[in-house]
């Protein structure tokens, strides 16, 4: 037990602040996007992650979100085990047409109002896989997107910035 | 059923030396001899596929696989192609088999014609999941891609649609040559509702139904529960859920293309896949490519073997509970993926395996500070491993969990950590070494108690050994170029076969008369280790899934290709 405590004093805290970008502007928008999500959501945000044709790059880097450098919690965002519990679902991957009927009962889930975030190369424009007969592409082909988050994959700032960006408006 | 013996774990460790005289040396004559050398035509293409490559008639192809299980070969790996006729046009329906057999790195290929069929109807040939449980799900995947029958008659043999859901019709076959890419596909393709598991009835019996969206983020596919009380009686998986098309999107790309599909075969698996597709295709076109190359691209695979390990190693304790190793190996998973994006420009190294060599070089410095921090993290590691040992409580949970008895993991063809934790000690860095591998003998463990905690601490050593390995090879990089031009050959094939993170890799690829891409066969390990965890469950109480699961963590995107 005391090594346990022992290594974790010794590491320490290592929770970051969001890689700055170079200009104040998103900076500032970062506050704001802050105190909206405050105001709008009463200080959190839940999401629920769906995988709809991923290769797992992205799950690796979503759930990257939660170690110890980034600790997504603390912005008071949080991944949810049910659609029905989400704020937002966080699409990543095509949509393969065997998940097709998976994703839209998803959607169906969760409660209005809900936010749709596309993350990932596939997710927005379809990556390597695009559309065939076994996907459906992106997920905008399937239903209504709010906002996309390029990369393949997007390293955990980009989504940071992305979810950031879908209670902003 | 198996159970776990309780014996002390601390001193089941054993280290892994290759004998030369080994008797799976001969075991190829043997099967020969067994076979009967009249029914086998030897190809000239060895070089090529890198192992033997022979051909029999369709109605040998059972006793190929009787033979090849009495002598305890391993099933390693089986896919279809089209047949091709004298100047490499493919022959429309017409299908050939392919199917790996291997003992210690001795591989032999063996390849067969199905014979063509009077009517319309679909072409047949024996199963070899008799002999071999775990080419039951290959063959089935054969089955929905091509419309090949694999003893349609026997009631015995499982000839459900495995990849094959609802979204194209009973007689089409997507592999075949004129299935259009596009497919028909329908505007909503329904749920597979009516998938037929396999039920088991009884007082007390329930079924738990889960997925395709799974609770945590992590790969969507359907696991079906039969439980009494809290005790799994049977579970059975049904993926092919993020089913992507990728061996047709193969068809027709070039070898650069072919390599960053390749790369997304599965995520985690990025380097190793991406390898795999060019160690093919360079066999195919019979190049070597530079030695710092292959060095690079070891430094890479085992990169990832490590990233891998250290998030695997804290989610497996995260599962129980114990949220303090989560947190350390999740921070030195981390630190890791940083590093990957500062010298290799991704933080998965994604991209980094081009056909002929490596996109990113290492300067001297950049690997003086990767050698330093290696040295930190295998210090790092081992103290966090000996408190996890120490911690009875954690030990408690993992020890006896999720039991693989050797014997079973052989029956399956279990790979990589999940073999290497029951005893079985299959590894292509020593059984078969590739470059950089060659000059760079590897320390490679082997545990026998084959429990979760098992799969965790061998996953630990593997670290280590992996560090050591990159030390090594840090300190001894050929000098030369990183990469040559790679012309893309025409009509002919290759063959990949190394060792990724989760195991064995074997990867087919054949070149149309154009230099592009006629077929691609990407064979993950998890083919074998999903079925082993249908077993490894097997009376087990359901809570303990989560962490069963994750000290296996098969790939989903890596089987439903």
């Amino acid at each position: 037990m005391l090594r346990i405590v022992n290594t974790i004093f010794r590491t320490g805290t290592l929770s970051e602040e969001i890689a700055p970008l170079s200009d104040d502007e998103f900076e500032a928008l970062g506050f704001e996007v802050k105190s909206a999500l405050d105001k709008r959501f009463d200080g959190s945000l839940a999401i629920r992650s769906v995988d709809s044709g991923s290769c797992n790059g992205c799950e690796l880097e979503v759930n990257a979100l939660a170690n110890p450098f980034y600790d997504l919690a603390r912005f008071g965002v949080h991944m949810v085990a049910s659609p029905r519990h989400a704020d937002a679902l966080l699409v990543t991957g095509v949509v393969s047409r065997h998940m097709q009927s998976a994703l839209l009962r998803a959607v169906e889930s969760t409660p209005k109002p809900k936010i749709i975030i596309a993350a990932g190369e596939c997710a927005c424009n379809g990556g390597e896989f695009g559309v065939s007969y076994a996907s459906c592409g992106a997920v905008q082909n399937v239903l209504d997107v709010d906002v996309s988050i390029p990369g393949c994959p997007p390293t955990p700032t980009d989504l940071l910035r992305g979810i950031l960006l879908a209670v902003s408006d | 059923m198996d159970k776990a013996p309780i014996t002390d774990h601390t001193n089941s460790a054993a280290t892994n030396v290759v004998t030369q005289n080994d008797a799976s040396d001969n075991w190829i004559d043997a099967l020969k001899n067994q076979i009967g050398s009249g029914r086998i035509t030897e190809q000239p293409d060895s070089d090529k596929l890198a192992c033997i490559h022979w051909k029999v008639a369709a109605n040998s192809w059972e006793i190929v696989a009787k033979e090849a299980h009495a002598l305890n070969a391993r099933w390693a790996a089986g896919w279809a192609d089209h047949q091709l006729d004298h100047s490499g046009e493919v022959v429309i329906d017409q299908f050939s088999l392919f199917v790996l057999f291997v003992i210690r790195g001795r591989y032999v290929l063996v390849e067969t014609q199905l014979e063509n069929t009077q009517d319309d109807s679909l072409p047949e040939i024996a199963s070899h999941s008799a002999f071999y449980p775990g080419a039951s799900r290959c063959e089935r995947h054969t089955s929905d891609m091509f419309g090949i029958c694999f003893n349609k008659l026997d009631k015995s043999i499982d000839s459900r649609r495995w990849t094959r859901h609802q979204a194209w019709k009973e007689d089409e076959y997507p592999l075949r040559h004129g299935f259009p890419l596009e497919g028909h596909p329908r505007h909503r393709t329904p749920a597979d509702g009516e998938y037929p598991f396999e039920r088991i009835d009884g007082i007390s019996v329930y079924e738990i139904p889960v997925g395709p969206i799974h609770a945590g983020v992590i790969e969507p596919g359907h696991f079906r529960f039969s439980a009494a009380g809290e005790d799994i009686i049977q579970l059975e998986q049904h993926l092919a859920y993020v089913h992507k098309g990728i061996e047709k999107l193969a068809v027709g790309r070039d070898p650069a293309a072919l390599a960053r599909l390749a790369g997304r075969v599965s995520g985690d698996s990025t380097v190793a896949h991406g390898w795999a597709a060019c160690q093919a295709m360079e066999s195919a076109a019979e190049i070597e490519i530079p030695e710092r190359a292959s060095a690079l691209r070891g430094l890479l695979c085992e990169r990832e073997r490590v990233a891998n390990h250290l998030g695997d190693i804290g989610a497996i304790c995260n599962d129980v509970g114990f949220a303090f190793a989560h947190i350390q190996f999740g921070r030195l998973r981390e630190l890791w993926q940083r590093r990957s994006q500062q010298l290799f420009k991704h933080r998965f190294m994604m991209d980094n395996v081009i056909p002929g060599g490596v996109v990113h070089d290492i300067s001297e410095e950049n690997a003086t500070l990767l050698n330093s921090e290696i040295s930190a993290l295998i210090e790092h590691v081992s103290q966090l491993a000996n408190i996890l040992e120490d911690n009875a409580s954690l030990m408690d949970r993992l020890v006896t969990t999720g039991y693989l008895s050797e014997q079973t993991a052989r029956r399956f063809g279990a790979l990589g950590y999940v073999a290497r934790a029951s005893g079985m000690d299959d590894d292509v860095r020593l059984h078969k070494p590739y470059p950089p591998y060659q000059d760079n003998p590897l320390n490679c463990p082997l545990l026998e108690q084959g429990d979760v905690a098992s799969r965790l601490k061998i996953r630990v050593q593997e670290v280590v050994a992996s560090l050591q390995f990159q030390r090594k090879l840090l300190r001894n990089l050929p000098e030369g170029p990183i990469s040559m031009a790679f012309e893309a050959p025409v009509n002919t094939h290759g063959l990949g076969i190394l060792e990724g993170w989760r195991g064995e890799i074997v990867t087919y690829v054949r070149f149309d008369h154009e230099g592009k891409i006629a077929r691609f066969y990407p064979r993950d390990p998890s083919w074998f280790n999903w079925p082993c965890l249908q077993q490894i469950v097997k009376n087990n109480i359901v809570p303990d899934f989560p962490v069963c699961n994750k000290s296996v963590n098969g790939s989903y995107s890596g089987v439903d290709l």
